[in-house]
C-alpha cells in the first residue's frame, strides 16, 4: 500500500522566469476525496504562479475550515501558511497584510466558510479593500461535515441526502458587487483555461479581488438534482468573455489573439485582455456587472468568467496612507521615533 | 486523431518498453516483480520459456532492452534488467521438474538441424516436447555454438553454458558433435521433414596489409584465435599485443590476451571512440582492466625484420560527418605511428559463409552470397529448409538468434501439419484489473528515485591470472530486491473508460509527469504540441479517447507515464484502471 506523490517530473517541464519548474508551487499529495473539484483550483493555482514567476516566499496563503480550507497544505509548499478558525481568515489577512504589505496574500475558503459563520468577516474585509486574493471554492454544501445544504445551495437543488432545499441562495460575486469590491470573478473548477488567467489577473489586481469558483463535491453534491454537479454546470456556464493574461514582463506577441475589446494595464504593469462574446455585460461598470448576474440567475444559467472590475481601485493601504515598508523592515528610530515627536504630536492636537 | 484501439495487442505491448525490445519479447516486469518477492525459480520459468537461456544472457545479453528502458526518461541509468535475469538464474532451486516433457511416443515427423548454437537449440528444445525427431550436427565437441568457442569463461562460466544446454539435449535430442556438414544435399537425400540451417556466421575477417606474409605466424583473426583458447589449444601470447578492431570480438580479444600473458596489450581502432561497436559496457569492463584504446588509427603495413613480426604501422585519422551523418575518415598528414608487437588479433567482423550448400536444391543466393530468407517465417525458398540465427542474415547476437529458433520452430511445426506458414499464430495476452482496496494495488506502485546498482567484480589481480575466473560476482539478493524495486512496472497498464468520466480534471491534476490532457481532437502533429507537456518523442504513442460530452477528448502522453497509479486513485468513479497486461509471444511451447 503507498499513497505518495513519485518525486520524478516531466522531464521538459518548462521553467519560469526565476528558473522553477511547476515543481516548485505544488504541496504535500490531497487527501481530499478523488474528483473533489477543490483539487483542480489547487492546480489552477499552481500553474499561475508558476506562470507569473512569483517567489513561493513571497506568498501567503490563508484559509479557515472545511475541506476547500484544507486545501492550501496541497499547493505552494514552500509558502507562508495560515489555517485559521471557521469564517476568520479574513481578520488574520487584515493583520497579515496591515503589517507586511510586501507579501501576496491569498485567502481560501469554502461557500460554508464564508457565506455562513464567516459571513460577517467577508462584508467587511471587501468594504475595506484590503489587497488580497479571496477564492471560495463554491460546492454548495458543507463537505467537511458531510454534506450539509449551505447557504450558497439554490433553492430547490438537492444534495445526496435527496431533499430539496428550502431555502434561497447567496450569490457572493452579487454579495461582493453590494459591498464594493473592486475585482469579481466567476469560474469552475473544471475549466483551467478560464480560471488560471483569472487567478493570474486576480494576483496582480491591487485591492480585494474575489473569485468564486464553482467546484463540485463528488461525495455529497454531485447529483443529477444538484445545481453545483459537473455535469449542471457545464450544461448551464455561460462565460462573460475570454480572458488573456499577459504577465508584466512578458512581451506582447502576436501569439495573443486579436480583437481584444478591452485592454487593462493592472498596476503592476501586466496586460490583461478580455474578449468578448456575448452578452451586452460592460465589466468596468457595476450596474451593469449586476444586471448581467440576475439576468443570467433568472435564465437559470451561471455568469462565469470577469464581471467586474475597478480600474481605479485604492486599497487600503492607500486609503489608511500606511507605511510604505512592512513593519518588521522597520527600525528602532522609526518605530520609536522619541520624545521631540510625540511634543510634536501633543502640541498638534492642542 | 482515431480513438486508440486498445484491443490491439501491439498497442499495450509497446508500452511495456523493454519487453517490445527484447527480440524474443520476454515479459520483463513480469519476472522482475516475481524477483522482487524472492520467487526466483518463477522468474526463472518466465525467462526460460522467453528466452531458453536465462543464465547465459544474464551475464552476456546484448540488452537491447535496457536503452528502452522507461526509467531512463526521468532517471539517468535504465533498471539492470539483464543482471536481475541473472539473480533468478543463480537463486532458483532445482527446477528440472518443471520443463515440459518429451513424449516417448514421437509424431513421426523427422528434423535436422545444423549447427547446435542458440538458434538451432531453440529449434529443438521448441520442437522436442512436441513429439518431433530432432538430428543435430555440429562440428564442435559439444553444443552452444559461439557461446561455447568464443564468449571467454571469465564472462560466462562453462558450468552455466553446460546446464542450459544440457535442459535441451537432455529432452532425447539425437546430437551428432564433432561432425562437419559438408554437403546440405545429403542432409536432405535423408528424408527430413524440415531441416533447420542455423550454422551461425563463422568466419572471421582479415586484413591483407604489406607484410602479412612475413608476419602470419603471429598474426590470428580474432574468432579463430578466442575459439582455440576456449578449446585449450591456445593458453598464451606475446607480451605486446595489438588487437585490431573496436568491437566486442576486440574486447573479448584484449581481455583474454591479458590473462594470457599479454603484458602491453593494446586496442587500435580506426574509429573514434564513440563509433566503436562495442557495448558500452564491454569497453568499461576492457578499460577497467587497464586496456588502453587508440583511436583513429588506421593499420597500415606490418612491420617485419628478417622474416620476424616486429610491429606495425598505422595512419592516423581524424573523422568527418556530411549533413547525412554519413563518416569518412581523412589522414591528419601526420608521420606514421609504429607500434610494437609479438602477436596481432585481428578481430574486425565476421561473415557467413555457406560452400556447404549445393547451388542447386532451390535455394536461392542474393547478390552477397546471402540465402534469401523470409523475416518472418525464416522459410528459404526451398519450403523445406529453414534458416536463423547468425546464418540467416548476418551476425547478430544470442537473442536474436534465440527469436529467430523460436518463430523457425513454429513454421517448422506449421509445415509438417501441412498449415500455410505464413499464418502465424496470435500473441497471448490477458488484460487484468490491479486494484486491492482504497491505495492498494496488488504491485508495488511507490515510485522513487534510486541510482541503479553497480554488480560487484572480482579483485584484478584475481582475475588476471586465472582467464576462467567470473569476472562479475552478480547482486546479492538484496541489492536484487533493491534494483528490482526500481522497476516501474509498465505492464501495469492505464485503461481508460471514457463512459465513466465526468471529466473531473482529478486526473490531470495528480499526474506526476503530466501524461493526461483533455483537449479537442485534432491530428497528431498538432495534438502533440497542445498536451499539459508537449509530446517531442514521435516514437512513444498517444492514447486517445472517444469524443466525451464535452465534445473533447483524453489524451494520454505514453512517453514518461511512471505507471504510479496516481491517475486511478483519484479517479472518482473508475473510469481509469491499472490493469496487467500480459503479451505472450505465441510460440509451440508455453
Ligand atoms: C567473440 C564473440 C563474442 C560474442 N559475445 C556475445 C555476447 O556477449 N552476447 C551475445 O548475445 N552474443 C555474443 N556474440 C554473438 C553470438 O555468439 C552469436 O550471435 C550467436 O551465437 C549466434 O547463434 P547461432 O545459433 O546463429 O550460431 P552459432 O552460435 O555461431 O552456432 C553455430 C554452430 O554451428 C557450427 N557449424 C557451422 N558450420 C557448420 C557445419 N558446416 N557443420 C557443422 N557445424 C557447423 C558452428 O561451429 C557452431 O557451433 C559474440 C560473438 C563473438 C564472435
Ligand atoms: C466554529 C465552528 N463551527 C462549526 C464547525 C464545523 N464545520 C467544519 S467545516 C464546516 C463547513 C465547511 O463548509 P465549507 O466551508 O463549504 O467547506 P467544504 O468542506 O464544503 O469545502 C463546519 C460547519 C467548525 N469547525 N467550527
Ligand atoms: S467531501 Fe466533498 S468537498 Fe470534501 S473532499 Fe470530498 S468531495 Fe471534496
Ligand atoms: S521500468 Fe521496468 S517495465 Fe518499464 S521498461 Fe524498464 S524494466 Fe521494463
Ligand atoms: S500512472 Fe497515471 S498518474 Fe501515474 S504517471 Fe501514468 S498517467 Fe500519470
Ligand atoms: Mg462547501
Amino acid at each position: 500500500m503507498s499513497y505518495q506523490i513519485p518525486k520524478f517530473r516531466h522531464p521538459d517541464l518548462p521553467l519560469n522566469e526565476l528558473g522553477y519548474t511547476r515543481a516548485a508551487y505544488e504541496g504535500s499529495i490531497s487527501t481530499l476525496c478523488a474528483g473533489c473539484g477543490h483539487d483542480s483550483i489547487s492546480g489552477a493555482i499552481v500553474r499561475a504562479c508558476h506562470e507569473l514567476s512569483l517567489e513561493p516566499h513571497k506568498i501567503a496563503k490563508l484559509s479557515g475550515i472545511g475541506c476547500s480550507s484544507k486545501t492550501p497544505t496541497y499547493f505552494l509548499g514552500k509558502s507562508h501558511g495560515f489555517n485559521s478558525v471557521h469564517g476568520r481568515m479574513p481578520s488574520v489577512v487584515t493583520g497579515a497584510a496591515m503589517a507586511n504589505r510586501d507579501l501576496l496574500y491569498l485567502g481560501v475558503s469554502g461557500d460554508g466558510d464564508t457565506a455562513s459563520i464567516g459571513m460577517g468577516q467577508f462584508a467587511h474585509v471587501i468594504r475595506r479593500n484590503l489587497n488580497m486574493v479571496y477564492i471560495v471554492m463554491n460546492n454548495g454544501c458543507y463537505g467537511l461535515t458531510k454534506g450539509q445544504d449551505s447557504a450558497t445551495a439554490d433553492e430547490g437543488s438537492a444534495s445526496k441526502k435527496g431533499d430539496a432545499n428550502p431555502f434561497s441562495a447567496i450569490d457572493l460575486c452579487a454579495t461582493a458587487l453590494q459591498m464594493g469590491a473592486t475585482f469579481i470573478a466567476r469560474s469552475f473548477s473544471g475549466d483551467k483555461e478560464q480560471l488560471v488567467p483569472l487567478i493570474k489577473a486576480a494576483m496582480s489586481h491591487r485591492g480585494f479581488a474575489l473569485i468564486d469558483v464553482i467546484s463540485p463535491c463528488v461525495t455529497f453534491n454531485n447529483t443529477a438534482a444538484s445545481t453545483k454537479s459537473y455535469e449542471f454546470v457545464r450544461e448551464h456556464a455561460e462565460a462573460t468573455g475570454t480572458v488573456d493574461f499577459v504577465p508584466m514582463r512578458q512581451e506582447i506577441t502576436t501569439s495573443y489573439r486579436p480583437g481584444a475589446r478591452h485592454e487593462v494595464t493592472m498596476h503592476d504593469g501586466s496586460v490583461l485582455r478580455l474578449y468578448e462574446e456575448e452578452g451586452s455585460l460592460n465589466p468596468f461598470d457595476r450596474r451593469s456587472a449586476m444586471m448581467a448576474l440576475m439576468d443570467h440567475q433568472n435564465d437559470g444559467n451561471i455568469l462565469t468568467g470577469l464581471i467586474y472590475m475597478n480600474k481605479n481601485s485604492r486599497d487600503l493601504h492607500d486609503v489608511l496612507q500606511t507605511s510604505q515598508r512592512p513593519l518588521n523592515q522597520l527600525e528602532e528610530g522609526e518605530l520609536c521615533p522619541g520624545n521631540k515627536m510625540l511634543v510634536n504630536i501633543n502640541a498638534s492636537l492642542r | 486523431m482515431k480513438p486508440t484501439n486498445i484491443k490491439n495487442p501491439e498497442y499495450f505491448h509497446k508500452v511495456v518498453d523493454c519487453q517490445y525490445a527484447c527480440p524474443a519479447h520476454t515479459p520483463v516486469p513480469e519476472y522482475i516483480r516475481l524477483i522482487a518477492a524472492r520467487r526466483y525459480s518463477d522468474a526463472y520459468m518466465i525467462n526460460w520459456y522467453s528466452n531458453v537461456f536465462p543464465g547465459v544472457l544474464g551475464r552476456t545479453c546484448d540488452r537491447p532492452c535496457e536503452p528502452a528502458c522507461r526509467r531512463v526518461r526521468v532517471e539517468e541509468q535504465p533498471v539492470a534488467i539483464c543482471r536481475l535475469k541473472r539473480v533468478a538464474a543463480d537463486n532458483k532451486d532445482d527446477i528440472r521438474e518443471r520443463l515440459p516433457t518429451v513424449p516417448k511416443k514421437k509424431n513421426g515427423k523427422r528434423i535436422a538441424l545444423i549447427g547446435a548454437g542458440p538458434a538451432s537449440l531453440t529449434v529443438a528444445r521448441d520442437l522436442a516436447p512436441l513429439g518431433y525427431i530432432i538430428d543435430v550436427y555440429d562440428n564442435q565437441f559439444a553444443g552452444g555454438g559461439m557461446m561455447r568457442s568464443q564468449i571467454p569463461s571469465f564472462r560466462l562460466p562453462i558450468g552455466v553454458l553446460d546446464e542450459e544446454v544440457n535442459y535441451i539435449l537432455d529432452m532425447g535430442i539425437n546430437a551428432t558433435f564433432d561432425i562437419e556438414v559438408e554437403s546440405l544435399k545429403e542432409i536432405l537425400d535423408k528424408d527430413y521433414d524440415a531441416v533447420f540451417v542455423g550454422t551461425g556466421a563463422p568466419r572471421g575477417k582479415g586484413l591483407n596489409l604489406p607484410g602479412l606474409e612475413d608476419a602470419r605466424d603471429h598474426v590470428f583473426l580474432g574468432i579463430d584465435w578466442l575459439a582455440s583458447v576456449a578449446f585449450e589449444h591456445t593458453d598464451k601470447i606475446g607480451k605486446r599485443v595489438l588487437v585490431l578492431g573496436g568491437g566486442n570480438t576486440a574486447m573479448d580479444c584484449c581481455r583474454t590476451s591479458m590473462r594470457l600473458g599479454g603484458e602491453d596489450v593494446r586496442v587500435v581502432v580506426r574509429s573514434p571512440f564513440e563509433d566503436m561497436k562495442a557495448s558500452p559496457w564491454e569497453k568499461e569492463d576492457a578499460m577497467a582492466e587497464g586496456i588502453p584504446f587508440f583511436n583513429n588509427h588506421v593499420p597500415k603495413e606490418f612491420v617485419t625484420e628478417g622474416g620476424q613480426l616486429k610491429g606495425m604501422h598505422f595512419e592516423k585519422v581524424e573523422a568527418h560527418y556530411d549533413e547525412d551523418g554519413k563518416r569518412s575518415l581523412i589522414p591528419t598528414g601526420e608521420d606514421l605511428v609504429f607500434m610494437e608487437a609479438d602477436d596481432v588479433l585481428m578481430a574486425i567482423g565476421q561473415e557467413n559463409s555457406f560452400p556447404w550448400i549445393e547451388r542447386d536444391l532451390g535455394i536461392q543466393f542474393d547478390k552477397w552470397d546471402m540465402p534469401v530468407v523470409d523475416k518472418v517465417t525464416f522459410q528459404s525458398t526451398n519450403p523445406k529448409v529453414f534458416f536463423g540465427g547468425d546464418s540467416a542474415f548476418g551476425p547478430e547476437n544470442i537473442i536474436t538468434a534465440v527469436a529467430h529458433g523460436h518463430q523457425a520452430a513454429i513454421s517448422i511445426d506449421l509445415l509438417c501439419q501441412g498449415k500455410l506458414v505464413g499464418e502465424r499464430p496470435p500473441p497471448m495476452t490477458n488484460l487484468a484489473s490491479q486494484k486491492m482496496g482504497v491505495h492498494e494495488w496488488s504491485y508495488d506502485n511507490a515510485v522513487a528515485p534510486d541510482p541503479r546498482y553497480a554488480v560487484p567484480h572480482a579483485p584484478l589481480d584475481q582475475l588476471l591470472r586465472d582467464r576462467k575466473l567470473e569476472v562479475e560476482l552478480g547482486f546479492d539478493a538484496a541489492t536484487g530486491f533493491k534494483e528490482a524495486e526500481r522497476c516501474l512496472n509498465c505492464d501495469v497498464q492505464t485503461v481508460f473508460e471514457e463512459v465513466r468520466c465526468i471529466e473531473c480534471d482529478a486526473c490531470v491534476d495528480i499526474c506526476p509527469t503530466d501524461c493526461i490532457t483533455f483537449t479537442v481532437n485534432g491530428p497528431e502533429e498538432d495534438l502533440r504540441t497542445r498536451l499539459t507537456a508537449p509530446a517531442k518523442v514521435l516514437s512513444q504513442d498517444l492514447y486517445v479517447s472517444a469524443e466525451l460530452p464535452t465534445m473533447r477528448v483524453m489524451v494520454k502522453d505514453e512517453n514518461v507515464c511512471l505507471h504510479c497509479g496516481l491517475c486511478a486513485e483519484r479517479c472518482p468513479t473508475g473510469a481509469w484502471d491499472m490493469q496487467k497486461f500480459l503479451y505472450n509471444v505465441s510460440g509451440t511451447l508455453s
